[in-house]
């Protein structure tokens, strides 16, 4: 025994079953709510993962593509299984197992067999280089490290090598999503701008989404358009594939020439400003057609800007059975509103998720009391705070901005609300507090098929609404009095 | 020793061979030459390992290990659950392993038990000019807010060791300051191979900061024992401790499932360590050997047949009252396990697992799957060392393959080719296979199920596999059209 710190050695004490309950009621107080606010360095339990993990997801999202991690490789088993619990599918993905030597030597050795690897055993039709932080910090050169792969013919001559620098200690997942996908396009699109061609198409950016349903989604409401499309980054097929008796490393994803002829659309639009602000600055620059960066449509509002939207680029009438489909949405609201109105919720995730249950819980009468974002800017609460103002319903609502799951925990056993909106993280929280979780997020670890059931369009509103209110009735029979236990609800 | 050697029909030295050589081919020759000796056919007579193992990853493969932080986190530190374990760093290695294990916890979360992800959210400013004065303030602030919390690791992610922060000379400072343990646990992910160095380094820092700092209050007794390499995911402590206190022992402490620090710290005056996964904890058994005199003895909690085993194994070191109580728990159970075995054995009889699994499980749990009649074809490890493959030499079935660190691509065409009832193995394998229409069970966190340790564990794993296998939904994944 070594007892490096020098404390004493000392008998076993247990903890007395008072002060456990002293502690236990004092975490639920006021007072432990300020101290726990005034929190410096500590973060307990936040609702943000780091970057390359929503670069992984961005290079699923395209036909024949290897997620290929620098770094350590225990990294891109974390970010391979976090995939993996949420979607409950495959998420191939390699790294080149940096070790010790590689902080010395630099990792340009690990790069190059790794690739040379990767491509002998998985042949890929692209390769998606992000890193983990060992090469960030040490500051290896991937521009010159890819190029020399490529002299050395560790990677064929005409094989596209999109490349990220995808730090864990800057932002989260979104930022990573938001680099990868503009490196991807970049690579994808260089040199391949004809003048005077317009592919007709719309090409449409989910954002940094975890929910193959709203890719699906998307779609679907662009075919009943009418209009052709390109969705970028679509991770539908690749996180949501058949089972039939055969595995696809390569199950989906946006082919490589509608990604490459993407640059001549006709429009194209993103739908997670937060998610792809450098995507959209590099289209804005350099995509021939109208270029839009808009919310996430969840909800009925958000979803009529978005349709209308389209209609306005295309030059199109909205169908008729959108337009039925919004009235069938709309019904689902009015039916259902008496189940929701004046609900308090806590709500907290991604600002692009965010934005969209704040608004979609403003127009159904509910209060989004709590809104906590564990990293967000003062863009984003500006922005937030603008929803809150515009509706009655978002009176007394406050945003936490860059706050986390234990400060949550804190707003919820002080000053309670009737639901939460947030990913599976929250249950700990919602489960002391006795609040129902409502797990729209990501990631939904806990829960089967979420991911296949839509948040955005119309169709999505439906979704959230169902889920919502049938939930608090459930709740309602489960607990009230047997003579307040009825048939109709 | 030959009447022992078992063999599979169809499966001989030759064909394993020549299925390796196939599997092989298509790797470039660097990464060829390297693979080849972590592959080969078992020699079950030879008793001693048929590959190499504990070496570097090949780049670009696809491997399933992890790091050492992982090994530290994940399985040492993570389980103690009276402790706040701080990953030190930038945010994304404490998110993904929080809560992802399934080492289970007793305690009130946030009170005496904290199951919960401590960051320091390290920035671009934190890399730059260091984060040693922000992990003195989170020590501070996390015993403000914890203060039923017996202890703190501080457990460093890769920026740490790369900026050269001195997590230690903060720690002990604070320590002292605060009068709790905090340990600095040194787990970088890039240092070693795989997860298995951060269970090394984890053993290191409980040597060198915990151990001997604690004293049990009850008097002593000859039927102390420890409960070491026991992580209880899925509830196995709780299967296992209560199975070893009805042979008639005092389990001092659990390391580290549902474990509480100070019972782990006083170890040193137990009579003897009983471990169960060997490759994470055997260092600590070596050093309290070493240093307190602590025999160490290896148990096999999975399946009745290696469950007698070990417990006659166990009690063969005691005296006549614990052997009668161990043979009056084996002769209580021995009947209820032949009603389990009864109810699943004729659905499972002849049915073949193939395992990749951590460090322990690609060879204790081979017993209980041939208790239910099954055959293992195919086994490997993401982090097992030599002594590991020779444990499992005698375990599997002659000829058959093994496996070290194999990449998907490898895992894939060997399940292609030997066509298993049922793979064992990990979350980034079980939909390749599922997809492929073969049963699977997660092997590292027992599917959301469990136990499995333990005579109360075999019942959920035979009535699980049992699911897997036999499930309607397999029969569905040809089309009629």
């Amino acid at each position: 025994m070594s007892n490096l710190l020098g404390l004493e050695v000392k008998k076993i004490v247990e903890t007395t079953p008072e002060e456990i309950d002293r502690v236990q009621n004092w975490i639920n107080t006021e007072e432990y709510r300020e101290k726990n606010f005034a929190r410096q360095a500590l973060v307990i339990n936040p609702a943000h993962a780091c970057q390359p993990l929503g670069a992984q997801l961005a290079a699923h999202g395209f036909e024949g593509t290897l997620p290929f991690v620098h770094g350590s490789q225990g990294c891109a088993s974390y970010y391979r299984s976090t995939l993996n619990r949420h979607f409950r599918e495959p998420a191939p993905a390699v790294s080149d197992a940096m070790t010790e030597d590689g902080a010395v030597f630099g990792g340009q050795n690990n790069l190059h067999e790794g690739l040379e690897n990767a491509v002998a055993l998985y042949k890929p039709k692209m390769i998606a280089v992000f890193t983990s932080c060992m090469p960030e910090v040490i500051g290896d050169d991937l521009t010159a490290f890819i190029k020399n792969a490529r002299q050395k013919g560790f990677v064929p001559k005409d094989m596209p090598v999109p490349y990220a620098n995808t730090p864990s200690f800057n932002g989260t997942h979104i930022h990573g999503y938001d680099s990868m996908l503009v490196s991807i396009l970049q690579t994808m699109t260089e040199g391949k701008q004809i003048e005077g061609r317009c592919t007709g198409k719309l090409n449409l950016i989910a954002g940094c989404d975890f929910n193959t349903g709203d890719y699906r989604e998307y779609k679907r409401i662009l075919t009943e358009f009418g209009i052709p499309h390109t969705v970028l980054a679509d991770i539908s097929e690749s996180f949501d594939s058949p089972c039939d008796g055969h595995y696809h490393i390569y199950a989906g994803g946006t082919k490589l020439e509608d990604a490459a002829d993407s640059i001549n659309g006709k429009a194209t639009m993103t739908l997670g400003a937060y998610a792809t602000p450098k995507t959209f600055s590099f289209i804005k620059d350099n995509y021939s057609g109208k270029h839009v960066s808009m919310p996430m449509p969840m909800g009925i509002e958000k979803t009529d800007a978005f349709i209308m939207k389209v209609a306005e680029l295309f030059g199109k009438e909205v169908p008729a059975s959108l337009k039925n489909e919004r009235g069938r949405a709309v019904d689902a609201l009015t039916d259902a509103h008496q189940y929701i109105h004046g609900k308090k919720f806590a709500v907290y995730g991604d600002p692009d998720y965010l934005l969209g249950y704040v608004s979609f819980l403003l127009e159904v009468g509910a209060h989004p009391y709590h809104i906590l974002c564990s990293r967000g800017s003062k863009k984003l609460e500006k922005e937030l705070q603008a929803l809150l103002d515009s509706s009655e319903f978002g009176k007394g609502c406050k945003i936490y901005m860059n706050k986390d799951l234990w400060h949550l925990r804190s707003l919820l056993m002080t000053d309670p609300v009737d639901g939460i909106i947030g990913d599976s993280h929250g249950k700990f929280a919602a489960r002391d507090a006795k609040i129902p979780l409502f797990r729209f997020g990501f990631p939904v670890f806990d829960r089967v098929n979420k991911h296949r059931y839509p948040i955005i369009g119309y169709q999505g509103a439906v979704n959230m609404l169902t889920e919502i209110c049938n939930k608090f009735i459930d709740i309602k029979d489960e607990t009230c009095e047997d003579r307040d236990f009825e048939l109709m609800r | 020793m030959s009447e022992n050697i078992r063999k599979i029909e169809g499966i001989t030295k030759e064909s394993t061979e020549a299925l390796i050589a196939e599997t092989l081919s298509v790797y470039p020759e660097k990464a060829k030459k390297k693979r080849a000796p972590h592959i080969g056919a078992n020699d079950q007579g030879s008793g001693s390992a048929c590959v190499k193992s504990n070496k570097k990853t090949v780049p670009g493969v696809m491997s399933a290990r992890g790091c050492a932080y992982a090994g530290a986190k994940g399985v040492v530190w993570g389980p103690i659950r009276d402790m706040v374990h701080v990953s030190h760093g930038p945010v994304g290695c404490g998110w993904y392993s929080w809560g992802t294990r399934r080492n289970m916890v007793s305690g009130i979360v946030g009170v005496t038990s904290f199951p919960m992800q401590f960051t320091s959210d390290f920035q671009e400013k934190d890399i730059v000019y260091g984060g040693d004065k922000k992990l003195k303030t989170l020590l501070e602030e996390a015993h403000d807010l914890f203060p039923l919390a017996k202890g703190i690791s501080v457990l460093s992610e890769c920026p740490v060791g790369l900026i050269g922060d001195d997590i230690n000379s903060v720690a002990k400072t604070s320590a002292k300051e605060l009068d709790l343990p905090i340990i600095p646990c040194n787990c970088e992910g890039f240092r070693g191979v795989s997860q298995s160095l951060g269970h090394h380094i984890s053993n290191d820092t409980i040597r060198d900061y915990i151990i001997g700092t604690r004293e049990y209050a009850e008097p002593e007794s000859p039927y102390d024992i420890a409960l070491i390499g026991e992580y209880n995911i899925g509830g196995d402590a709780w299967s296992t401790k209560p199975l070893l206190e009805e042979c008639g022992f005092n389990v001092k402490a659990v390391w580290t499932g549902d474990g509480e620090l100070e019972k782990i710290a006083a170890t040193h005056t137990v009579k003897l360590n009983v471990i169960h996964c060997y490759r994470s904890m055997n260092y600590m058994c070596k050093v309290m050997e070493e240093k307190f005199g602590i025999p160490w003895i290896e148990l096999n909690f999975f399946g009745p047949t290696k469950i007698r085993e070990s417990l006659r194994k166990l009690a063969a070191l005691f005296d006549d009252t614990i052997k009668e109580k161990v043979e009056a728990v084996i002769a209580k159970y021995d009947p209820i396990m032949q009603e389990v075995i009864e109810r699943y054995k004729p659905r499972l009889d002849g049915k073949k697992v193939m395992l990749l699994v951590g460090g322990l499980r690609p060879r204790h749990t081979i017993g209980a799957y041939e208790d239910l009649g099954m055959d293992c074809i195919g086994s490997g490890y993401e982090f097992a060392h030599t002594d590991d493959y020779d444990r499992t030499a005698p375990e599997m079935p002659d000829a058959t393959v093994v496996y070290d660190d194999p990449s998907e691509y490898e895992f894939e065409k060997f399940a292609d080719a030997l066509k298993p009832d049922l793979i064992g193995s990990g979350i980034k394998e079980k939909y390749v296979f599922q997809k492929m229409g073969i049963p699977f069970r997660q092997m590292h966190s027992w599917d959301y199920s469990g136990p499995y340790h333990g005579y109360k564990g075999f019942e959920v794993f035979a009535r699980d596999v049992d699911m897997a296998i036999n499930s309607p939904t397999w029969k569905l994944v040809q089309s009629p059209f």
